[in-house]
């Protein structure tokens, strides 16, 4: 694995309706980081994530993933070495089994046979799906999907790992194995999220987006602290550090 | 409940059973599809005036409820909510065709009449043969049989996709419609102003959800081509179920079993 | 309406399965050689929009009774002809598989008329045609709700055609065509108004995807010929398979005539013509035609010389047939009870 730094300079991104999303957003993540990424509704999060996986190219600026800057001809290699988590379980999941959707990455990378079963089995161990394997995908819990959504992307062993929302949707029990799994993981990890209790367990660093602009970016517990930023960014001080009598 | 809650009640139901494992499950799914077309075909050979024929073909489908451990009560349900179109065609017969065709003992039976039982016995048949392939074999399976069929892979990876996200878009429906009746509650159906905006919003939805579907497929290294692993080995049992079949359904088409069984029984009168 | 299992003959099914199958391979091979990459999940989603949406019941205004939508117009104008075919295929296969809607040996006529008329026919020849190029809502709005409306009446047309070639019903043909199209007047004026009211939705809240198919884009266009040069070959071919079958029936080819005429009495076979009957009855995959005079049906006394053309298909109907049925019936339900046990044993067992 070579040093995964992601580094963005000057990005900036108008959508085809002329709305700008991204306004210069430049910064640097470091190997094996966990990063949260928090900002109020159409502060820019799912559209900066966008850009780190390829889906979106920047109108202006740079975006560098490891070796490669981003663009269409090396697309194929950054798509191998980010995975991306989408937040709704049912456009990640598409294909008929459990089986068929966390083989589906290995098998477009032309691996054989024996080591798209080997990698399915690891990825779906990892995240303790093992016995759903034969599963259709609509016949799953939403923590079940969530889990699945994850194999899917880690069978193809990608050095990144880019969610969106992972903890929407989930009953307390299953958010909480989300979060031990997350914590678990030595990828570099991006997560856009809402759940400033997560990015407070998971990610060591945050930043705070609003306007398509970083507002803050530094250690999540100082971050979290600061609550006039929080204020500013339509964000609420997470319930555990709002110091409850217990 | 409505229309569609009712048909999404059902759908899940074949999904479970299919989801079983007896051993009619672990059959071949392409060797299943092929007796069921084989059946149907046999079943819609028998010349319009054939009854007591077609009984013996009722042995199939039993074995399939028996083996496959299916209730009944479903394959019934669906065959009476199917049964109007036929029961509209076929209800003329008996009025347009009244000359006598046979005697049982000494009463008279038309043509007509006897056509009209045919075509319920035959549609009986064929729909519960249809069910029972998708109560013993699963989407997925199927979707293997027909691409082993030569089907062409877009339609076989349209109609996996399309399973898959019925669910989905059928939820997504009965959420919109729920809504809708509950803000207008004394009307059967969508009303004429709505009908454009409440189908394209969905339109539009769907639309959007077919991009995002795209994007994960992009991100997972999708390069046009959708590949799925599967190896499923045909096997003895498979071949043996297909032939005994095939030859049960050509002796019931070229023998008249029950009418040879009822002349042994009632000792050669009649 | 969907054609369904029991009032079809195997020629008939088989005969649209042939035209279906070369139809549907003929728009795999178009789209495959066009499409983009993104239409793969577009496709299947789209399926699962119709098929949902089919479920809505819509309230006819002034009338309190309420229709539904069969989607295909709307899929043509969004994704184009080809692509919108193999999706109502998809769709139609679904339902009979789900649904026993239709079935399968009727699944090659289901696909033919709701299908093959409104995608490739009434799609080209009206939506686009009224449309042009110069997209406007009244354009639309016409455009839609014909095609949505003709493109249903040639599908019941299809219906009927298929039913009385299979010759299970006795439904006069001319009585039968005129009941199955003013019905299918009213479900088409639904289709239409749900059509255009959708159409014209998309139009307003996004422009370019209706703008996107009917200029410029490949799939949009839609060249007749190799189609219609296809259904020619198939249709000439299936023709000359089903003759082959009629002729083993002593009146051949005649039997339709006179059907649709209604003019020539039907002469019954005799004699060694009798024997042949009786024979290609019993060996025929296919089934005889026999069928009653119309004419006769509705009142004149069966007349003498019929006797022989009745006894030469052994009904098996007497008695001793039903006392047979009743048996064969038992042992039916028997066998699947006794093979109940046999699977709770197997389980048992298993685990």
């Amino acid at each position: 694995m070579s040093h995964h730094i992601i580094e963005l300079k000057d990005v900036e991104y108008v959508y085809p309706d002329q709305t700008a999303a991204l306004n210069g957003i430049s910064c640097r993540i470091l190997h094996g980081e966990a990063v949260a990424l928090v900002g109020a509704n159409g502060a820019g999060k799912s559209t900066l994530l966008s850009h780190l996986a390829g889906i979106f190219v920047p109108s202006k600026g740079t975006i560098r993933v490891g070796d490669y800057p981003v663009n269409k001809q090396t697309l194929p290699h950054v798509r191998r070495s980010v995975g991306m988590v989408f937040q709704n379980a049912d456009d990640q999941l598409f294909m008929p089994t459990v089986f068929d959707d966390v083989a589906f990455g290995p098998l477009n990378l032309g691996l054989p046979p024996e080591e798209v079963e080997k990698r399915v089995m690891e990825a779906l161990e990892i995240v303790g799906a093992a016995s759903l394997i034969h599963r259709p995908p609509y016949k799953l819990s939403g923590g079940q999907k969530r889990a699945v959504s994850i194999a899917t992307v880690l069978s193809m062993l990608p050095d990144v790992l880019i969610m969106d929302e992972p903890s929407a949707g989930l009953d307390p029990l299953a958010r909480r194995k989300l979060i031990n799994l997350l914590k678990s993981f030595k990828h570099t990890r991006i997560i856009a999220t809402h759940d400033l209790d997560l990015a407070l367990d998971v990610c060591e660093r945050t930043i705070v987006l609003a306007e398509g602009k970083i507002l803050a970016d530094g250690p999540t517990v100082q971050i979290f602290n600061d609550e006039s930023l929080l204020a500013k960014s339509s964000l609420e001080k997470p319930l555990r550090m709002q110091g409850f009598p217990t | 409940m409505n229309k569609i809650e009712h048909r999404w009640l059902e759908l899940r139901h074949f999904d479970e059973l299919a989801a079983q494992d007896s051993l009619i499950h672990q059959l071949h799914p392409g060797v299943k599809v092929v007796t069921t077309l084989l059946f149907i075909v046999m079943v819609a050979s028998f010349s319009k005036y054939e009854l007591v024929g077609l009984f013996p073909m009722f042995i199939y489908p039993a074995f399939l409820i028996g083996l496959g451990n299916i209730p009944v009560a479903i394959l019934l349900k669906r065959v009476l909510l199917t049964l109007p179109f036929v029961l509209f065609i076929g209800i003329f017969n008996p009025f347009l065709d009244q000359a006598t065709y046979a005697y049982i003992g000494s009463f008279a039976v038309s043509g007509g009449l006897i056509s009209f039982i045919s075509i319920l016995l035959r549609f009986t048949l064929s729909v519960s043969a249809t069910l029972l392939l998708v109560a013993t074999t699963s989407m997925d399976a199927i979707g293997l049989a027909l691409s082993k069929l030569r089907v062409p892979r877009i339609i076989v990876i349209q109609i996996l996709f399309m399973y898959r996200y019925i669910y989905v878009l059928i939820e997504e429906v009965m959420k919109t419609i729920r809504a809708h009746s509950l803000r207008a509650p004394y009307r059967n159906g969508v009303g004429f102003k709505v009908w454009g905006s409440l189908v394209g919003l969905l339109l539009l939805r769907t639309l959007d959800r077919a991009q995002r579907i795209y994007q994960a497929m992009m991100c997972r290294g999708f390069d046009g081509q959708v590949r799925i692993m599967r190896s499923w080995k045909i096997r003895t049992g498979d071949i043996a179920f297909l032939v005994v079949w095939t030859v049960f359904f050509v002796l019931v088409r070229l023998v008249n079993i029950p009418h040879w069984l009822g002349r042994m029984l009632l000792g050669g009168f009649s | 309406m969907h054609m369904a299992d029991a009032l079809i003959s195997p020629a008939v099914g088989s005969a649209m399965w042939v035209v279906t199958a070369g139809l549907i391979s003929y728009s795999a091979k178009k789209v495959k050689k066009e499409i983009d990459d993104k239409k793969i999940p577009l496709m299947g989603v789209m399926g699962a929009f119709i098929f949902a949406v089919q479920m809505i019941n819509f309230s006819i205004p002034a009338t309190g009774s309420s229709g539904h939508l069969g989607g295909a117009m709307i899929l043509a104008i969004l994704l184009g002809p080809y692509t919108a075919f193999l999706t109502m295929a998809s769709i139609l296969t679904i339902q009979a598989l789900f649904f026993a809607d239709g079935g399968l040996l009727a699944l090659g006529c289901n696909i033919f008329n709701l299908g093959f008329f409104p995608c490739f026919i009434a799609y080209p020849l009206l939506y686009k045609k009224i449309v042009g190029d110069q997209i406007t809502k009244q354009r639309i709005a016409i455009g839609a709700s014909l095609a949505a409306v003709i493109g249903l009446q040639l599908g019941a047309f299809g219906v009927v055609v298929e039913t009385f070639l299979s010759g299970i019903s006795e439904l006069p043909f001319t009585t039968f065509l005129i009941v199955m199209q003013s019905i299918h007047l009213a479900i088409g004026l639904v289709e239409g108004l749900v059509t255009t009211a959708v159409i014209l939705f998309i139009f307003k809240e996004r422009a370019e995807i209706i703008q996107g198919f009917p200029s410029g884009k490949t799939l949009g266009n839609l060249s007749l010929k190799p189609i219609l040069t296809i259904m020619l070959v198939v249709a000439l071919v299936t023709g000359g398979m089903l003759s082959w079958f009629a002729s083993g029936d002593p009146d051949g080819l005649e039997w339709s005539v006179t059907k649709v005429t209604g003019l020539e009495e039907l002469e019954a076979p005799e004699g060694i013509y009798g024997v042949l009957a009786d024979l290609q009855n019993k060996v025929a995959i296919f089934p005889d035609y026999n069928f009653r005079d119309t004419n006769q049906a509705a009142g004149e006394p069966s007349s003498g010389q019929e006797a022989p053309a009745w006894a030469a298909v052994d009904s098996g109907l007497s008695t001793a047939g039903v006392v047979g049925s009743i048996l064969t019936l038992v042992v039916a339900g028997g066998i699947g009870k006794l093979l109940q046990i046999v699977h709770r044993r197997h389980k048992k067992f298993a685990h």
